[in-house]
């Protein structure tokens, strides 16, 4: 018993050991992000961790001078798009998973059996193709089309939604039905205020996504720092020839980016979990 | 594969044969719906549902006419003449002007059939539907009015109201690109040949046979060797990406759900950081923190732990180990998070039983954890290595494919084949080698996603929570 005891308390100090040093590992590069974003010096890389000058103007650089970095058109930019995402995304998303899950009609399994097939290819292999058909519907160099490209192939990520909705018993609807409620209020008025966990979930993806994305923006809007998003505007930053006036204030920017994200995901960490890990075991 | 096509020929037989049925049963007014869509339907007092119908058909017809025919006409060539000077009577001058552009031939040419797809099986139902409207009416039953029809699509055809647009952009922006690339793969379209100003046109299994087997092509010989080796590396990236996290997380996991560790949520909620930075900030951070004269590299000189600088991201073996571990630090907090609620499920009491047994805690983790975390989560392993297999973020914003290899054709040492058809798209404009890598990446992932779904029914027993 006393052997027992001793045994765990020192598998304890091992695991404790790991847990601090893989901590480190994984705080280090944001702990070094902040320290930078208020370094005075100059020059990319400093032989010390914490700055000698410490200073907030990178921060106030960041959003007023735009002679170079236009950041606060980007960042409103990212904003519009991600929020329409967000709507846009969240509704297809769920009425796709909705229909999949909980209808029966001919084309459910070819329709499954085709977004399987669809989902193979490499993502952006049709990247020049929707280059072309934006060009062809004048939406290159414009938000709407960066929108369009992101929302129009939502459909494909109905799996973790689906899954939810495959858990909530099929007696919810029937009934309802029996009721005398048709297919569409029984999804607005029962399924829905019953999915809220799937909701946050899909609605928080759908809008942290265009925050960090670079291929498409950069394919769509080509050359026209106007229409740039953060993730293609920072990196301008950063390019060799301005990473040693800039990269202080491409910390600041990627703070600043970075900060309403982890707000909302810490806020909506719950429903995140639910539905990261619903997702992976069905 | 063999029984969905055996489905659909027996399934396009039994429409003739509706068809067939709908020509010798019909009245005249089903026989002129073949020619005339919705005429069944809005002689009868189907408005609605007979005059969308026709409307299609109109405006398909003049689609075709206008801008769907002269494409298809040109698809078997892709055009003849690019651009040439031609006389401007107006100006007095000769003017350079633009012709056959063979990317908007081919695109045009993908567009009409999908459209006409769309049509035939709107004729069809059309037929059907009108052959229908005639039994009911014999019957001496009531039509559907539009109304009626209305409130259909909110019940029992509830699923063509959702499923509407969601499809309309699959086939819009993901169909239609991905059977343009299709055939993109079996032209010429280069630098050399790149509309407006070149024709590109049909090559056949040329761009495949230079992957393959390396017989010249324009833009470059080293087609087939820098293949060979990205793909490579490619596999075994995906793999080791995969698995590294896969384990890793899953021991973090066990050992923050250890019984008797304190503040088990500051722990997760340490890994999690993570997750909440938006990928593209840390990447790029940790590009420059690695770098010859990075911050890591700086500080340990500084403190004397190293003579010369280390070249993570610089040295072509060593980068490659460098974006391993990256993403073990990048994807690592998500496998936490999956592996601890997973975990959290396993039956105590098979732990206890196991103890009483005599086995330790290493026999119980290969005896009843992994077997019972690797039967749950195949799914997401199979997700995880399709989307490590294409990581195209970690790969670019970190190294950017370099260090770069002579003998490499536009490819770095650390270039997965999603980043090297970047490349190729982007910098060099070689849209058919780029197609090809395509088509290879959709067979090297399909066929792995096909393997480990039969051997785990995963699809199969999608049907039992229904």
């Amino acid at each position: 018993m006393n052997r027992q005891k001793g045994k765990g308390r020192y598998g304890n100090t091992a695991v404790y050991t790991l847990l601090v040093l893989l901590s480190a590992f994984w705080v280090f590069p944001f702990l070094y992000l902040v320290m930078q974003s208020f370094r005075g010096e100059p020059g990319v890389t400093t032989d010390y961790f914490f700055p000698k000058v410490w200073t907030v103007r990178n921060y106030v650089e960041l959003w007023t001078d735009t002679q170079f970095f236009n950041f606060r058109k980007w960042y409103l930019n990212t904003l519009l798009v991600s929020l329409a995402v967000a709507v846009i995304q969240s509704a297809v998303v769920l009425s796709t998973s909705y229909a999949l899950s909980r209808l029966r009609f001919k084309m459910r399994r070819p329709l499954m059996n085709l977004i399987l097939l669809l989902g193979m290819f490499p993502g952006f292999m049709s990247m020049t193709a929707v280059y072309f058909v934006l060009k062809e519907l004048a939406l290159t160099q414009s938000l709407v089309g960066l929108v369009i490209v992101y929302t129009a192939g939502s459909a494909m990520q109905y799996y973790i939604s689906k899954g939810f909705f495959d858990t909530l018993p099929k007696s919810l609807d029937e009934a309802a039905r029996i009721d005398g409620a048709n297919r569409h209020t029984v999804f607005f008025k029962i399924i829905l205020p019953l999915a809220k966990p799937i909701i946050v979930y899909t609605v928080l993806v759908a809008f942290t996504m265009p925050w960090g994305e670079y291929m498409y923006s950069s394919l769509l809007m080509l050359g026209n720092s106007d229409k740039f998003n953060v993730a293609l505007g920072l990196q301008q930053m950063i390019t060799r020839e301005n990473s040693y006036r800039y990269f202080t204030r491409f910390c600041a920017g990627a703070v600043c980016v970075s900060l309403p994200n982890a707000i909302l995901f810490f806020l909506l960490q719950r429903y995140y979990v639910e539905g990261v890990t619903g997702g992976a075991v069905k | 594969m063999q029984t969905e096509i055996k489905k659909a020929g027996s399934g396009v037989l039994r429409g003739a044969g509706k068809l067939v049925d709908a020509l010798r049963t019909g009245d005249f007014r089903t026989r002129l719906s073949f020619l005339i869509m919705g005429f069944g339907l809005f002689t009868r007092r189907q408005f609605a549902r007979g005059f969308l119908l026709l409307l299609c058909q109109i405006a398909f017809l003049l689609y075709f006419a206008f801008a769907g025919l002269s494409n298809l006409s040109r698809l078997t060539t892709l055009g003849s003449v690019a651009s040439k000077e031609v006389y401007d009577e107006a100006l007095g001058i000769f003017v350079y002007k633009y012709f056959d552009n063979s990317l908007l031939i081919l695109l045009y040419s993908v567009l009409t059939i999908l459209f006409a797809l769309v049509f035939v099986y709107l004729w069809y139902k059309g037929v059907l539907a009108a052959r229908a409207a005639q039994a009911v009416e014999e019957s001496g039953k009531r039509l559907k009015s539009a109304k009626e029809d209305l409130r259909a699509l909110l019940d029992e055809e509830y699923h063509k109201t959702l499923l509407a647009l969601p499809v309309l952009g699959l086939t819009v922006f993901t169909v239609l690109p991905i059977l343009f690339m299709v055939l993109i793969a079996f032209t010429n379209f280069d630098v050399a040949h790149k509309p407006p100003k070149e024709l590109f046109t049909w090559v056949g299994w040329e761009n495949f046979k230079a992957l393959l087997s390396g017989t010249a092509i324009a833009g470059g010989s080293k087609f087939a060797h820098t293949f060979k080796e990205v793909l490579l590396w490619n596999i075994v990236w995906a793999v080791s990406a995969t698995l590294s996290n896969y384990f890793l997380g899953m021991l973090l996991a066990i050992a923050i759900n250890k019984k008797g560790i304190r503040f088990k949520k500051f722990w997760r909620s340490v890994f999690v950081t993570t997750i909440a930075v938006p990928q593209f900030v840390s990447l790029m951070l940790l590009s420059k923190m690695l770098a010859d004269t990075g911050v890591v590299n700086r500080l340990l000189l500084g403190a004397g732990l190293l003579s010369k600088a280390i070249p993570f991201l610089s040295d072509g073996n060593l980068a490659r180990v460098t974006v391993i571990l990256v993403n073990l630090w990048v994807g690592v907090p998500y496998t936490v998070l999956i592996c601890t609620g997973i975990l959290m499920n396993i039956p105590a009491d098979l732990y206890e039983a196991a103890r009483i047994d005599g086995a330790g805690p290493i026999v119980a983790y290969f005896k009843i954890t992994l077997p019972y975390m690797l039967h749950i989560t195949t799914p997401y392993l199979i997700s995880q290595f399709i989307a490590n297999f294409n990581n195209f973020n970690v790969i670019f914003l970190l190294t950017g494919g370099d260090p770069l290899v002579l003998d490499y054709a536009f490819a770095g040492r650390t270039d997965l084949l999603i980043t090297w058809l970047y490349k190729l798209t982007f910098n060099e404009s070689n849209y058919k080698i780029a197609a090809v890598i395509s088509i290879f990446v959709f067979l090297v992932v399909g066929t792995v996603s096909l393997i480990v779904y039969n051997l785990t029914n995963a699809v199969k027993n999608e049907e039992e929570f229904g």
